[in-house]
């Protein structure tokens, strides 16, 4: 019997305003409260709270049998919590089901597991925390950002005491393997990885609306059928869950193709799981070797949309040099504006690689072009930095007086 | 002395200097008892007219094709890839075609066939500098042609800037047989990079300043250009540098965000100003003193390649730019600079170090630029020598004495450029065109 291993991606970003030159030194409110607000209050509306509704009524329908995963971010979280906490209580009410997993990632969504260890170190187990104080049960698998994964970030994870990691598919590393079994990480054999079957996850998630397509439209008894027809032992099923109603607007039916999926997966010799469930369906078959950092983003699958050219290096260059600071600062407020400017989301607004996949990249882009984002983003730096600074200072004199 | 002036713009609507300069010298010929009429493209009804009387060519009807009086013929011939009826709309509603069907029916005439070889028109000029700018430069000395014809006598000697005007000043002047200024704000190769210039411009230039009595150079620096480039003798090119107007208006000066040094590009970012020079010498500075930030204030072509090129330098943290400034926000600008930079590859005059000194803001200028040659109280260096730079920057950071002079004194030099004076040769100029024209 085959699983199938059904994982959704919550990620909201804390999107900067803009912030002129004129502002640096006077200004501290980097946020645009306004779009940060009407986003998340329109995406709970459309996607987080129609989606989870509907997954709860699965769950109890299929009584135990319909599982699915999913992991949150931290800043997620607290747009949740500001401005619509309902979603968040249907968030406990799916992990009440005990049919769903919570996984563990960065914090802030952030690009720390290509800065260095201490960085992602940090990052996950603030995230860890948080997923157990919102959800009462600390996380045994990890996905990374954007799946960002590579054989050292596979060994930091497991040293971290995961059992299991998700990553992408990716062709380039996989040749001729199918990442409808499980693997082992390369340095570390202890922890399993799960990779993504792009093929069957874009069906949803990128192809499921457009009529273009030879196969639209899509019913849940046709992607069944796919599913049971692909050779191997696991089916990994990973996705934005913004496809849901987002993405994939509620008109295209993507609720109903939803509602309908469960039945027709069950009616196939087919199981649902959770990640941790999936891994240890069957034995590892094999290690998997990526030695090059690779992620599930655009057709190259690396990690060029956020890290590929001197613009992005700079910032997160600049950005992790204030590292040392921040810590020795010790101060909530100033940690929580080091966590949102850590986001991936910013770097990727800075990308000009926009040739294969320029669409997907401008549809999450609030900015006129990479470079008034990164101009916008090198201005807030600035005055943080001029804060931190100031803030140090003062902490120093503090000290001497005490003294 | 009364004078008939051709210009492009003319403030508040201006898109360059070339309109500050013209309203300036106006004010200063006033001073000097010289009336202006001063005509435009395209006014727009609230330009200051206490000075000056603006004359708007989109309300002039304008004869074409009448080769007796029109003047201006040989000018529309020449410029051969305009089409002149481009004004006409290539299809028509069912209202006009009814009316046109009407009066063919009446006169058995077709309603583009006219009366005669000759007919008048208005163009309304968009006075910009857009896509058909060598359109309204031939209609517009079609009309200066007209214009001349009307206020005939009522004028002494034409004076043309830029050469934008200079088809209508050469109209202007076989109309009326009166003496021809053409003035040279900014040559074609301070323009372009190199010798890849517009040809096009260069040859209405040439036609222009080869018509003209007299013709005026912003700096030496074009004086030089125009007689080594355009081949006009000497003896009938005249600098006469330009002068600086400040409104009297005080503007509050902004609170200070940053504690640390600031230092200041503002301009266009295209290869003329110079911007990757002064991103070379900001990365040679920051090197040595930390607490420096610099600014560049303004947009253009060359702003992504320079973007990059501060991030690729690491200095993006104290590397700032504003993107394009407007009104308060330049005056802002200045107040918050503690040095000002103008590294112009070919600059013919450059009015911006002026507003900085008129800031108390210390400047440093590339000696290529025509502005180079009046003062005494900035800092030359050729555009290239970054280390140069560099080190004027570092200087004006690190020693405030040396800040300090350069700031009083600037602001006591600045303050001496009036355009009065500056009038007051032009109005030589205009009596010389006079005198060698009755000769």
């Amino acid at each position: 019997m085959k699983t199938v291993n059904l994982y959704f991606q919550v990620h909201q970003p804390w999107r900067l305003k803009v912030y002129r030159f004129f502002n640096i030194g006077k200004d501290h409110n980097y946020l645009d409260d306004f779009t940060n607000r009407a986003i998340m209050q329109k995406v709970a509306r459309q996607c987080y709270l129609p989606m989870n509704a509907l997954l709860l009524k699965l769950i109890k329908e299929n009584k135990g049998a319909f599982k699915c995963s999913f992991s949150i971010t931290g800043s997620a979280v607290e747009q949740f919590r500001a401005y619509c906490p309902e979603v968040l209580d249907s968030f406990r009410a799916l992990a009440e089901t005990g049919c769903v997993e919570f996984l563990a990632e960065t914090y802030s969504h952030s690009l720390a597991s290509l800065s260095s260890k201490e960085d992602f170190v940090e990052q996950v187990k603030l995230h860890t925390k948080m997923i157990k104080d919102e959800f009462g049960k600390k996380p045994v698998a990890f996905r990374n950002t954007e799946l960002i994964y590579s054989d050292q970030i596979g060994e930091m994870v497991s040293a971290l005491g995961f059992k299991t990691i998700l990553a992408e598919g990716a062709k380039h590393i996989m040749g001729w393997k199918s990442p409808n079994y499980i693997y082992t990480n390369a340095i570390d054999n202890r922890l399993k990885v799960l990779l993504r079957n792009y093929k069957l996850s874009d069906d949803i998630g990128f192809r499921f609306s457009n009529q273009g397509w030879d196969q639209y439209p899509l019913t849940a008894e046709k992607y069944a059928q796919w599913v049971a027809e692909d050779a191997g032992e696991v089916v990994n099923i990973f996705m934005d869950y913004e496809t849901f109603g987002e993405h994939q607007k509620a008109d295209t039916g993507i609720f109903d193709f939803m509602k309908a999926l469960p039945k027709a997966i069950l009616s196939h010799d087919l199981k649902f799981a959770t990640v941790s469930e999936t891994a240890k369906v069957s034995q590892p078959v094999g290690v998997l070797h990526c030695p090059h950092a690779m992620s599930w983003a655009d057709e190259e699958r690396d990690v060029t949309a956020w890290l590929g050219n001197e613009l992005q290096n700079e910032a997160f260059a600049k950005l992790y040099g204030l590292k040392d600071k921040v810590k020795a600062l010790k101060n909530a407020d100033f940690e929580y504006v080091w966590n949102f400017m850590q986001t991936s989301d910013h770097f990727y607004y800075m990308a000009t690689k926009w040739l294969s996949d320029g669409d997907v990249h401008s549809y999450f882009n609030p900015y006129g072009s990479s470079y008034e984002a990164f101009i916008n983003y090198m201005n807030v730096l600035a005055d943080f930095e001029i804060e931190v600074e100031k803030a140090l200072a003062a902490k120093k004199s503090r000290k001497k007086e005490i003294a | 002395m009364r004078v008939l002036m051709f210009g492009w713009e003319f403030p508040p609507h201006i898109a360059g200097g070339l309109g500050t300069a013209c309203y300036g010298m106006t004010r200063g010929l006033a001073r000097n008892d010289v009336e202006v009429i001063f005509v435009m493209p395209r006014a727009s009804g609230d330009e200051d007219e206490r000075f000056v009387k603006v004359v708007n060519a989109s309300d002039i009807e304008a004869r074409y094709c009448d080769s007796n009086i029109a003047g201006a013929d040989d000018i529309m011939r020449k410029i051969s890839f305009i089409h002149i009826d481009s004004n006409m709309v290539p299809y028509i509603s069912p209202e006009e075609f009814a009316t046109y069907r009407e009066s063919y029916e009446r006169t058995g005439k077709k309603f583009w066939e006219r009366e005669g070889d000759s007919w008048t028109q208005r163009y309304t000029f968009s006075g910009k500098y857009g896509a058909n700018l060598m359109e309204e430069v031939a209609r517009y000395a079609v009309v200066a042609a007209e214009v001349a014809r009307q206020l005939e006598g009522k004028f002494d000697v034409i004076h043309a800037h830029d050469w934008l005007t200079y088809f209508a000043g050469i109209a202007a002047k076989r109309v009326s047989g009166k003496p021809l200024v053409v003035h040279m704000h900014a040559t074609s190769f301070d323009r372009s990079s190199g010798d890849n210039i517009d040809t096009r411009v260069y040859d209405i230039e040439r036609a222009g300043m080869a018509a003209a009595d007299r013709v005026i150079a912003v700096s030496n620096l074009t004086r030089n250009i125009i007689i080594e480039k355009y081949g006009i003798p000497a003896e009938r090119v005249v600098t006469v540098h330009n002068a600086v107007r400040f409104s009297s208006k005080e503007t509050e000066i902004p609170e200070r965000g940053v504690e640390d040094k600031i230092v200041t590009f503002l301009g266009r970012i295209t290869y003329q100003k110079g911007p990757d020079y002064f991103v070379e010498a900001a990365a040679k500075v920051l090197k040595r003193v930390p607490n420096v930030r610099f600014v560049m204030a303004g947009s253009g072509d060359m702003m992504n390649h320079v973007i990059r090129r501060v991030a690729r330098l690491g200095i993006a943290d104290r590397f700032h730019f504003t993107g394009f400034l407007k009104g308060d926000d330049v005056d802002k600008m200045f107040q918050l600079s503690d040095v000002y930079i103008m590294p112009s590859v070919s600059e013919p005059f450059g009015i911006s170090p002026l507003e900085a000194m008129r800031s108390n803001v210390p400047v440093i200028i590339s000696k290529q630029s025509g502005v180079a040659e009046v003062l005494d109280y900035a800092v030359k260096v050729d555009y290239w020598d970054v280390d140069a730079m560099a080190d004027a920057i570092y200087g004006f950071v690190k020693y405030p004495a040396l800040a300090k002079m350069f700031s009083t004194k600037g602001l006591e030099e600045v303050t001496g450029l009036k355009w009065n004076n500056a009038a007051a040769k032009i109005k030589d100029v205009y009596e010389d065109a006079m005198n060698d024209c009755a000769k």
